[in-house]
């Protein structure tokens, strides 16, 4: 990430380069300097007005934010009784969307620390409001979990380990305990990260704000930072640290929720393929977020040199490897269900693709195993508008995925005299839909007043700012510069 | 500025165009005998470590030392909450469940490491710090845009305000200018 004066990363950055035969398109348009860099996206939450589309946008959200309130106070006047849940479906709505939102928060710290280590520099451009996405989707997680307890102000203690008077204590032997700590964690290292990558941009913010309150709030934000070089050096330090922590988390998130199911006896959970299975989901349901999102963004603030068709045919094709895994691991659920011959694991598969549910799990092969197929083809890859549909069908389906393992794996067990039916009720609805506008709603609200782009990362890509008597473009000019 | 109103002086600052320019005025600098100097940049610049002599590595110890501390501790809470304070016998198994506390550990460990990255990095760079000297100079806030700055403390026992200022001027500096204090 550092700035080297005489490293070959601005040229990467700049000019197609040649290596291996193949040309790279860049990663940044040509043309740009630390200072346009640096303008451009500061102009975005400082001097443009805000546009009629943000204040549509964002009264759209809001409004559904109102639909989330009233179905939590509804809910919770009442009770987890206003919601399709039943026995033998005790889950329902709640983990399907709880596990939808976790994944979907996997694309951000997954971007930010693996391509980090990997030196991948295309993710500068993408890694600030993918991980702001990665906040706001698990804070939508959160809340389901919660609100399942029924009584959420009880639940602390029945998650967290804290001496109370009743002397009871949490159960460690449960995935569900698991969740906790793992969820948590997550959330907390998420927006640590977050905020460590934000701070040298507030401080550019504090430095080019014009009005007083924007000087104070950036200003108490960035923490007096000052670019000194022995703060750079521990900044890049524990930067790099976080990334190496963060990379097995991220891992360790889908893996502990996946647990959640795969730990119990259930047909069609009882699966040593869960964990590796729900984190290639779960990276493929982030990406598919990030591209839904990076693709109107874009569009709408002109930033079409910094998040560049090279990003979106990286974005596809790491959709597309991770659509092959989950591919897979269809074909493997179904294969174990038929190798283990026994009974239950069998008639659950059966019912899975042709029982009451059937049409559910058609929709989610479609989805999720026909449609990323498209991403092979590069025209497709490089198409804005299909790249725009795609990643919405493989939103849907992934929500899809995480519908038939709840319901068709519980809806019908063991014992026949217990089987039932499962179907959401107008509540679990709008605390569904409620969740999306919440999403929407601090989306928003991240873009109007926060870069969404990191910019001191930016800098890093582009060579140096002023010109040098005689200097020429590329690699020589750096050399000829030292 | 202090109390009695006279403004003191805390160092010299030399404004300079690029990195290079940065990083080669910082070499001469400490090849000269200063010692007791900082550079600002919009970027962070590796070769600025070797230039100035940076050696600080704490921050991954401490990293280390977090790490171990989330891990012990997480252990050692489920083995006290589930071996001690509320032991509760499931079908004769083992109070220690060693297995099962795996993925808690893992995770306080993750997290105490993180927060001492973090609060770490903070600490050792004495931040939050609502104000610092430099930014007495205007033109500082472009060290959050495009310049880069050199700026030689008064404390260092080579400065001398006038040789200083010679000399940072002969490093191809577009600005000198007198931090106060």
């Amino acid at each position: 990430m550092a700035h080297k004066p005489d490293s070959p990363t601005p040229e990467e950055a700049h000019a197609p380069i040649a290596g291996a035969g193949r040309v790279y398109p860049p990663v940044i348009a040509p043309g740009h300097t630390f200072a346009s860099v640096t303008d451009k996206i500061s102009a975005i939450v400082l001097t443009r007005r805000t546009s009629l589309g943000w204040w549509l946008g964002f009264a759209a959200a809001f409004a559904l934010v109102n639909v989330l309130m009233m179905s939590i106070a509804y809910l919770l006047f009442v009770g987890t009784g206003v919601w399709g849940i039943n026995i033998p479906v005790g889950w329902g709505f709640a983990i399907i969307n709880f596990v939808w939102w976790i994944g979907i928060g996997h694309a951000g710290t997954l971007i930010s620390a693996i391509l980090l280590l990997f030196k991948q520099t295309w993710r500068t451009s993408i890694n600030r409001f993918a991980e702001a996405m990665t906040l706001f989707a698990v804070a939508c997680a959160a809340i389901f979990p919660i609100l399942h307890t029924g009584r959420p102000w009880l639940a602390i203690y029945w998650l967290f380990p804290y001496p109370n008077t009743m002397d009871v204590w949490p159960q460690f032997r449960s995935p569900l305990i698991w969740d906790v700590f793992a969820v948590s964690t997550y959330a907390t290292v998420s927006l640590l990260f977050w905020f460590v990558g934000l701070i040298p941009d507030l401080a550019t913010l504090r430095d080019r704000s014009e009005s007083r309150v924007g000087r104070v709030i950036y200003g108490a934000l960035a923490m007096g930072w000052r670019g000194s070089a022995h703060h750079w050096h521990r900044y890049e330090t524990a930067y790099l640290l976080l990334a190496g922590l963060a990379t097995p988390l991220v891992v360790s998130v889908h893996t502990i929720v996946s647990f959640d199911f795969a730990v119990s006896v259930v047909p069609g959970w009882h699966a040593t393929i869960f964990p590796p299975y729900f984190v290639a989901g779960a990276i493929y349901s982030g990406f598919a977020m990030v591209l839904t999102l990076a693709i109107p963004i874009r569009t709408m603030y002109g930033l079409q040199d910094f998040i560049t068709e090279r990003h979106l045919n990286n974005m596809a094709k790491i959709l597309l490897v991770t659509g092959l895994i989950v591919a897979y691991g269809y074909m493997m659920e179904a294969f174990m269900a038929w190798y283990s011959a026994n009974t239950f694991e069998t008639y659950m598969m059966r019912n899975r693709m042709t029982g009451p549910y059937g049409p559910f799990y058609l929709a989610l092969i479609f989805c999720n195993g026909i449609t990323p197929q498209f991403l092979w083809i590069k025209k497709i890859r490089t198409n804005v508008v299909l790249l725009f549909i795609i990643s919405l069908i493989v939103n849907v389906g992934m929500w899809l995925e995480r519908f038939v393992i709840v319901v068709t794996s519980l809806h019908r067990d063991f014992l026949p005299s217990s089987w039932g039916r499962y179907s959401p009720t107008v509540w679990d609805w709008g605390l569904y839909v409620g969740t999306i506008g919440l999403f929407l709603s601090l989306l928003f609200l991240f873009l109007r007043f926060l870069p969404m782009i990191s910019i001191f990362e930016m800098r890093t890509l582009v060579p140096d700012a002023a010109p040098v008597p005689d200097r020429r473009v590329g690699r020589a000019g750096h050399e000829a510069a030292r | 500025m202090k109390p009695s109103g006279r403004p003191t002086v805390y160092g010299v600052m030399a404004e300079f165009e690029t990195s290079h320019a940065l990083v080669d005025a910082a070499r001469r600098a400490h090849h000269d005998g200063y010692r007791k100097m900082d550079a600002y940049s919009p970027v962070p610049i590796e070769e600025l470590h070797d230039a100035m002599h940076m050696h600080d590595n704490r921050l991954p110890k401490l990293v280390l030392a977090g790490g171990i501390f989330g891990g012990l501790g997480g252990y050692g809470l489920q083995y006290y909450v589930s071996a001690m304070a509320y032991p509760v016998n499931v079908g004769g198994r083992p109070l220690h469940s060693w297995p099962a506390f795996i993925p808690v550990t893992f995770e306080t460990t993750i997290l105490a490491a993180a927060l001492t990255a973090v609060l770490g990095m903070l600490a050792l760079n004495g931040l939050p710090q609502p104000f610092h000297p430099v930014f007495n100079v205007p033109r500082f806030a472009l060290a959050s845009r495009n310049r880069f700055f050199l700026c030689i403390e008064a404390r260092d026992p080579k400065f001398n305000i006038n040789d200083t200022r010679t000399f940072l001027a002969s490093l191809g500096a577009r600005e000198v200018t007198t931090v106060e204090d």
